[in-house]
């Protein structure tokens, strides 16, 4: 129920809170008039609620919001180098990861979040199969790719911890530890 | 002034002088990678990711020499709008070039999308 409340709620006050960023100044006609521009707003530009996880984690999201600066600018300097490189040869890949949440909310972020780090292109998504596909630039050989797909998987982890249901975070620790004995195992059998 | 204030000042010219210079440098990268990368797909990228940092840095200057609570906000804003969409807009791009086959595949290392597609296809 709550949760529910809050699935609508959420993008209501963000509309307010825009009005009022867009106008730089926190008064109450500017809180008036922007309730009464989202009302106005929810009402005739009528979207689906997204069903929000009803948990947040704030130390979790400030954690992803650094990670996500900091690879955004490692990433740009890279593709940066990578146009202006002399020897630059291209070389690129499609690759398609699994991704371990079914939920909307948490895919549609984490596809913001990859896109927007440089480097990486969301060509398609399977909602159903829960699969991203990427197009990876200046990958030059197969032994790259598990490093890509391990970079997306934390990313992902990192919003599902920020921002996940309950039950993503257990399916996500559930998954986490299967990965970790069968890579046991296969170090084991080596 | 006194001489403290003109630290002050000192300090955010510097911090001004390095985030224009930032941001030109990853227009000036994008442009180069726009001309040189191949095909649609690699040209996606320099066209809307270095953009990105560039965008931010300029703001944050923007942010830095006029600083007052107005224009914070807008920042804000604009950083957090520009990051929502361009994500999007490349991958629209992207989408139909993959599906129109607008890209080359023979620079394609894997193609875990469509595996068996014949790769001297351009």
């Amino acid at each position: 129920m709550i949760a529910r409340i809050a699935s609508g709620l959420v993008p209501f006050l963000g509309l307010v809170l825009l009005w009022m960023l867009l106008w730089g100044e926190f008064s109450v006609l500017n809180l008036l008039v922007g309730i009464g521009f989202a009302l106005l707003v929810s009402a005739t530009f009528y979207l689906p609620a997204v069903r929000l996880s009803g948990r947040f984690n704030p130390w979790r999201a400030l954690v992803f919001l650094v990670r996500l600066l900091a690879d955004i600018v490692v990433a740009s300097l890279q593709i940066a180098w990578v146009a202006v490189n002399p020897r630059y040869t291209p070389s690129n890949a499609i690759i398609v990861v699994q991704l371990r949440s079914r939920s909307d909310l948490v895919m549609t972020f984490t596809a913001e979040a990859v896109s927007l780090v440089p480097g990486s292109i969301v060509l398609d998504l399977d909602r159903e199969q829960g699969t991203l596909a990427l197009h990876a630039l200046d990958v030059h050989s197969a032994d790259e790719l598990p490093r890509l797909k391990r970079e997306v998987l934390a990313t992902e982890r990192r919003i599902i911890l920020a921002a996940g249901s309950h039950d993503d975070v257990e399916r996500l620790r559930a998954a986490e530890s299967t990965d970790k004995k069968s890579a046991d195992t296969r170090e084991a059998t080596s | 002034m006194d001489a403290g204030w003109d630290m002050v000042w000192d300090v955010r010219d510097v911090v001004t002088a390095v985030l224009v210079l930032l941001a030109a440098l990853m227009c000036f990268a994008a442009g180069v990678g726009l001309i040189r990368f191949p095909d649609v797909l690699s040209r996606l990228h320099a066209a809307t990711k270095p953009q990105i940092l560039g965008l931010m840095a300029i703001v944050a200057d923007v942010a830095v020499t006029n600083f007052s609570l107005g224009t914070l906000t807008l920042a804000v804003a604009i950083v957090f709008f520009q990051s929502l969409t361009a994500p999007v807009s490349a991958h629209l791009v992207g989408r139909a070039a993959y599906r129109t086959d607008h890209f080359r595949r023979d620079i394609l290392v894997v193609d875990e999308l469509t595996p068996d597609a014949p790769r001297n296809v351009t």
